[in-house]
């Protein structure tokens, strides 16, 4: 019912949403920046020559990407204050449980990008004396990123999505301010419809970015 | 052979002992044999070309040289170092030999000069100034000096093996390994990169050369190494190779590379 819709609410309560949408995004950007430095090393260590090591990678990988993403949210929560003998709080536990998920997936897609790079690539830099390490640093990595950068800002957007689990463990991020105010005053409507047009322009917006990427990068 | 410490520069090769030394060497891939007890030397100063039929071990031959292929028979030395050695430190023997490839192999996300500084900066340890001086002298010298800002992709396939080629030297190494150069080229723009290494071997260099340019070889190799199958069929001297008197398979290639 158009009468029924109050925008009013929308408006007073945009401080309190801002506030869960501020916690979305620094859930996201560390998920992102832990989960690529760790995913990296990952696939480093699966493309590695020696069997164990890349093996124990390999075995991190398919597990974590076997496993439901709230129920490592949960498993987090729970074993982290366990291991480190001390209540860490939701939010850290949340995003060491986003890091270690993403890195799995991050792995793969790193992986696919370091063997994107042509193997001339690196004979050249091993023809100049590069050791394995400066080769990675300097030659392969940085054309791996860049050959992968869209796929990498596509698994962003989804994490982007995913954030909203942490409902579970009694985060408050963009979701629940949401649910909170529409459950207190009764504008369940209002506020749900909010938060998806907020989380469809976010995501528009990042898709359209990385479809323009795909195409700069296909004319070059 | 000094076994202690393998990184080190030999005195040998001044006494007319070649500076690459390839010693009875096969390879392997699986099953199948693609250097078969390959014997040959370059000699320092000395420029040899290899050619033979697609197929037949030359890119091969040259990649064991610095060990960018394993091989798993015989012996290969740089300056008195073996590569095969386990103990040899590859990286630092790599960077003295310079080596340029078929397709260029500049690194598409840095800029010319980046691509010719990079080595000097993480491997000779060069500060920028200096490494950055040696680049430019470097590209004056291939005339593309005005290009050293760009990426590879902005420049055609022979300035691209020109700054190859620049890139290997800026590493003041003691030779240099071609890898087929002008294949992946235009035909109007071989002569620009022939021309380069020309001039380089006019002044000395010590080059090992997997060509059909067989205008190059006559112009400036010492030597020809003909390969086939695996095997090297031929080391000669160029005249001898040019002579007419070599063996079937080696005139066989001859009339075929020269009539077309």
């Amino acid at each position: 019912m158009e009468s029924g819709f109050d925008y009013g609410i929308i408006l007073k309560s945009v401080p309190y949403l801002a506030e869960g949408l501020v916690l979305t995004f620094q859930l996201t950007i560390l998920g992102i920046l832990g989960g690529l430095v760790f995913g990296t090393l990952l696939a480093l260590c699966r493309l590695a020559p020696f069997a164990p090591v890349s093996f124990i990678a390999g075995t991190y990988v398919n597990f974590f990407r076997s496993m439901p993403l709230i129920l490592v949210i949960f498993w987090f929560y729970f074993l982290v204050p366990f291991l480190v003998g001390r209540p860490v709080g939701g939010f850290w536990s949340v995003t060491i449980a986003f890091i270690m998920f993403e890195a799995a997936y991050y792995c793969e897609i790193m992986r696919a990008g370091i063997q994107s790079v042509k193997v001339g690539q690196v004979y050249a830099g091993q023809a100049l004396g590069l050791t394995y390490r400066q080769n990675m640093q300097y030659i392969v990595l940085p054309q791996a990123f860049r050959n992968m950068i869209p796929i990498l800002l596509t698994q962003a957007i989804v994490l982007f999505q995913d954030t909203s689990l942490v409902y579970v463990v009694g985060l408050g991020d963009f979701l629940v301010h949401a649910d909170i105010v529409a459950n207190r005053d009764n504008r369940l409507m209002e506020m749900f419809s909010t938060v998806a047009v907020v989380y469809f322009i976010l995501c528009l917006l990042g898709t359209l970015f990385v479809g323009r990427l795909q195409r700069k990068y296909a004319n070059e | 052979m000094n076994k202690t410490d393998n990184t080190a520069p030999s005195t040998e090769t001044t006494s007319g002992v070649g500076m690459i030394r390839m010693n009875d060497v096969s390879k392997w891939y699986g099953d199948f044999q693609v250097l078969i007890n390959c014997t040959t030397k370059v000699d320092v100063g000395e420029v040899v070309v290899i050619c033979g039929p697609s197929g037949s071990g030359k890119s091969t031959l040259i990649k064991v040289i610095n060990g960018l292929e394993p091989f798993q028979e015989g012996e290969i030395t740089f300056d008195g170092i073996s590569v095969g050695d386990q103990a040899t430190n590859l990286p630092k023997l790599r960077s003295r030999i310079g080596m340029v490839f078929q397709n260029f192999e500049l690194f598409p996300h840095i800029t010319i000069i980046d691509n010719i500084n990079l080595a000097q900066l993480k491997v000779l340890g060069r500060d920028q100034d200096e490494a950055t001086k040696r680049s430019m002298e470097l590209l004056e010298r291939v005339g593309l000096i005005d290009q050293m800002d760009k990426f590879p992709a902005q420049l055609s396939g022979g300035q691209q093996q020109r700054v190859a080629i620049a890139r290997g030297l800026a590493m003041d190494p003691a030779a240099m390994l071609f890898d087929e150069p002008t294949s992946a080229l235009d035909p109007e723009m071989i002569n620009e990169v022939l021309d380069v290494m020309t001039e380089l071997a006019l002044e000395g260099m010590t080059m090992m050369v997997v060509t059909h340019e067989m205008g190059f070889a006559r112009r400036v190799a010492h030597r020809v190494v003909f390969m086939d199958e695996g095997r090297i069929e031929e080391d000669c001297s160029k005249d001898e190779f040019f002579s007419g008197e070599r063996g079937e398979r080696a005139q066989e290639f001859l009339s075929k590379i020269l009539t077309h």
